[in-house]
């Protein structure tokens, strides 16, 4: 690891400046990162981190401000031009062809001659060698679509570095992988820096950045609030630089009362589309007045579990009951009437229609309600004053009830689809993922929310993947593997203990 | 042997009647798998029927005819791809918009050149693509079974029929074995892999629609001076439409889609052979039901009775940075 300043950084952006229309989403940035370093950018979501990238990606020209790459000044006209520069990207999103092969993919805009073949030939042997010197493991013929995501990122790596990059952004890196894949990405990091390639790690995770980078620079509202050398700051000092205040990163909240059981789930087996079961005979109950948390790594049936409690998803067999009753002939809005309330994991899919303005998203599902409307009609008076209640409420900015919900950053939009199930005073509070994706003074009101959502007496069952997120809401953990639970700990539980059990290991 | 001619009979209108389906079904392959939908094929072979008819009519050569039939539809596609590409506009509005210019177009046009209600004057011989026979094919008409399937299936078609089944195997290479495939089909599935692979999707995707206009422009001359004589109000009459049920039905793949064209031609050849004849038992069966067959089997095919058609990813979407 070099930080000797003397030598020429491999970035270093001087006065970038980007608007877009009215938003001013880069403010006179300077960045300086030294080469064969991993450089942290850190900031809540819409502080302008990723249209700092796209810029240096040739992606966005900047209205202002100079580019020098090693020293030299240079303009990126498009990706191809960042491309040659040595600059490579892996993207939030994989750029990637799903039913192509991996070394398609590779290739794909260097292919060599005007024919495929003996060229791709060449590619494989160059490939395997990069492999060879980066553990970067994926079979080279495998199609893309059947690769687990970790696996993905590893192409899209490797695309980066055939292209010759020596400086790579990645953008939200860990987003999508489980706790091991993330591991084994920092290694591969971790390899690439030994042999002298300048990383960038775009990230929102401030576990990440202390845990790898060796510089960290702050993004907040569009401008550059701070650069530090990671070993000499904190987790605390980082917060409280994105947010621009203090942040309580520990919850702090009392002990449950629990009260009647307010949801009981017996034997109940879920199937996917495909026929295979995602939820294995789970059975568990919670009360009124606490928090249980099903802890696991994405993809162990926690999304069909709670879908199925929501009416969304039929169960092959097993019981469904809220507050003592049996819900297995209810649709979603009936079970709604029951006292139902439902955070679903992705709000883009299942919360929110983001075609429409915020006051339509915050009745979205309700509308029926009497106090909406009557006899099939809306009553938009009485729907936008209830909107405007709640964006005063949650803190939702822009305060603008009219405002398409799409132009809402994420941890926005999250609280219109809180506000909206919490406000509706449910028995039982159901909620997937409730902070992805989200900033970090959002996370913090979302967190508050839910318990306050408890210490009314109501019931809360949250599935998120999110261990730290688990363990500081709930009273009670239930771990899920594989369509199981396999095992009910409470929330003083190690994380060592947490995540041996979501691997399946220990129970 | 009455039998047997008959058959020979169907199978020779069956090739004949697959032609424009196959031009047509490769064209829409190219734009769809690049992720442009093209409903306006039906539009482009029209349009390129009658700039063919009137070229063959005019220089009385069939091959400027057939430039002409290329270059008018490549210029609809040019502004198909103004529309959707440039502009992202809606690819099926824009196709449909496509269709109703060239089946007005061209009627407005012919009556006002020619004077006879939008048809084009009758092509002598020589400005028309002719059947060609090939080598041998009068010495072996006398030999049972391939005698006949040779010199009345195989032999005796226009250049045009030929070039459409070597169009199959070019149209396979090119899509899967050459870089500008790769990024075709690219460009189809996820036009911001291609993006960030610093190529121009935008290009890219012209390309394409230019290739389906070039193949376009063949099925559209094949109609007015290969198979007739001169062009004729809406003569397309749906093959467009056909042939884009062709490509679906064979899952946007191009040896596929040779059979399935054939498919759809034979319904066609029977339709017209059953006109008026009656079947023992269960009497005449309405041509409309050969007619709707190709639509109908496609209808099952997508309901997923046959497998799993799947579309290119990007289809239909016009490509937009994300922010």
């Amino acid at each position: 690891m070099s930080l000797d300043p003397s030598t020429v950084p491999a970035i270093e952006l001087v006065g970038i400046d980007k608007k877009f229309g009215p938003v001013h989403a880069n403010k006179n940035i300077n960045l300086t990162v030294a080469k064969g370093t991993i450089h942290g950018i850190i900031g809540e979501n819409g502080a302008g981190k990723s249209t700092l990238m796209s810029i240096l990606y040739g992606f966005y020209q900047a209205d202002q401000g100079q580019i020098h790459i090693h020293g030299k000044q240079t303009v990126i006209r498009d990706s191809q031009a960042a491309i040659s520069l040595g600059i490579g990207m892996v993207h939030q999103h994989f750029m990637l062809v799903e039913n192509f092969t991996v070394l398609e993919n590779i290739i794909l805009g260097v292919e060599g001659g005007m024919l495929l073949g003996r060229d791709t030939d060449r590619a494989r042997a160059k490939l395997q060698q990069l492999q060879k010197d980066y553990g970067l493991d994926v079979d080279l013929d495998a199609i893309i679509e059947e690769l687990p995501v970790g696996r993905q990122q590893r192409v899209e790596i490797l695309k980066a570095l055939y292209r010759g990059a020596d400086i790579l952004i990645l953008d939200e890196p860990t987003g999508v992988l489980t706790p091991a894949e993330a591991d084994h990405l920092f290694e591969v990091l971790r390899v690439l820096r030994e042999q002298g390639k300048t990383i960038i790690l775009i990230t929102h995770k401030l576990r990440e950045i202390m845990a790898i980078t060796d510089e960290v620079s702050v993004m907040r509202r569009g401008e550059m609030v701070a650069t530090r050398t990671t070993a000499e700051t904190t987790v605390e000092e980082l917060a409280e630089l994105m947010v621009g205040r203090r942040v309580l990163l520990h919850v702090d909240k009392d002990a449950a009362r629990p009260g009647p059981v307010l949801l009981s789930v017996k034997n109940l087996t879920v199937k996917d589309g495909r026929g295979v079961t995602m939820v294995d005979d789970v059975s568990f109950d919670v009360r009124a007045g606490e928090i249980v948390g099903i802890a696991g790594v994405a993809g162990n049936g926690q999304s069909e579990l709670l879908e199925a409690i929501a009416g969304i998803r039929k169960p092959s067999s097993g019981e469904i009951l809220i507050d003592g009753q049996p819900v297995a002939g209810l649709d979603a809005a009936r079970r709604r009437d029951l006292g139902l309330a439902h955070i679903p994991e992705d709000r883009h899919h299942m919360g929110l229609v983001l075609k429409f303005e915020e006051y339509e998203n915050a009745i979205l599902g309700y509308h029926r309600d009497e106090k909406y409307g009557r006899g099939g009609f809306l009553d938009l008076e009485a729907i936008r004053k209830d909107a405007e209640e709640k964006i005063a409420k949650y803190d939702i900015r822009p305060p603008n009830p009219r405002l398409k919900t799409a132009n809402f950053s994420g941890g926005n939009q999250q609280k219109i689809v809180v506000a909206r199930e919490i406000e509706r005073d449910p028995k039982l509070l159901i909620v997937g993922q409730p902070t992805r994706g989200v900033d970090v003074g959002a996370i913090e009101f979302i967190h508050r929310r839910i318990i306050e959502t408890r210490d009314a007496g109501k019931a809360v069952l949250l599935v998120s993947v999110e261990l730290d997120e688990i363990r500081s809401l709930s009273d009670r953990i239930l771990v899920m593997f594989a369509g199981r639970i396999v095992g009910e700990k409470t929330s003083d539980a190690g994380e060592q203990t947490l995540g041996l059990m979501m691997a399946g290991i220990a129970a | 042997m009455e039998f047997f001619d008959i058959v020979v009979s169907i199978l020779g209108s069956t090739v004949r009647l697959s032609i424009p389906l196959l031009f047509t079904a490769l064209a829409g392959l190219f734009s769809e798998r690049a992720g442009i939908f093209d409903i306006g094929l039906e539009g482009k072979m029209l349009a390129a029927a009658f700039a063919s008819a009137v070229a063959a009519y005019l220089t009385g050569s069939p091959w400027l005819g057939l430039l002409a039939g290329i270059g008018v539809s490549i210029m609809f596609s040019l502004v198909h791809g103004f529309a959707s590409i440039t502009n992202r506009g809606n690819q099926i509005v824009s196709g449909v918009a496509l269709n109703f210019v060239a089946i007005g177009l061209t009627v407005v046009l012919g009556q006002a050149w020619f004077g006879q209600g939008g048809r084009t004057p009758q092509l002598p011989g020589d400005a028309r693509f002719s059947p060609i026979i090939l080598p041998g094919a009068d010495a072996v008409r006398e030999v049972p079974i391939l005698g006949p399937l040779y010199a009345n299936v195989i032999s005796g078609n226009n250049i045009l029929t030929y070039m459409a089944f070597v169009a199959v195997p070019i149209a396979w290479w090119v899509l899967f074995r050459t870089r500008f495939g790769l990024r075709l089909r690219a460009v189809g599935e996820n036009p911001g892999a291609v993006d960030t692979a610093g190529i121009s999707v935008s290009w890219m995707r012209y390309r394409a629609v230019i290739v389906a206009g070039f193949l376009c422009g063949f099925s559209g001359t094949y109609l007015a001076i290969a198979q007739s004589a001169a062009f004729i109000n809406n003569m397309s009459a749906g093959k467009g439409y056909i042939a884009l049920a062709a490509l679906i039905f064979a899952k946007w793949k191009p040896v596929p889609v040779m059979f399935a064209c054939l498919l759809f031609g034979f319904l066609d050849a029977v339709a017209n052979f059953m006109q008026g004849k009656s079947v023992p038992l269960i009497g005449e069966v309405p041509v409309q039901i050969f007619q709707a067959l190709p639509y109908i089997l496609t209808c099952i095919l997508l309901a997923g009775f046959i497998g799993v058609a799947r579309a290119p990813k990007a289809g239909g979407a016009p490509y937009v940075k994300e922010r």
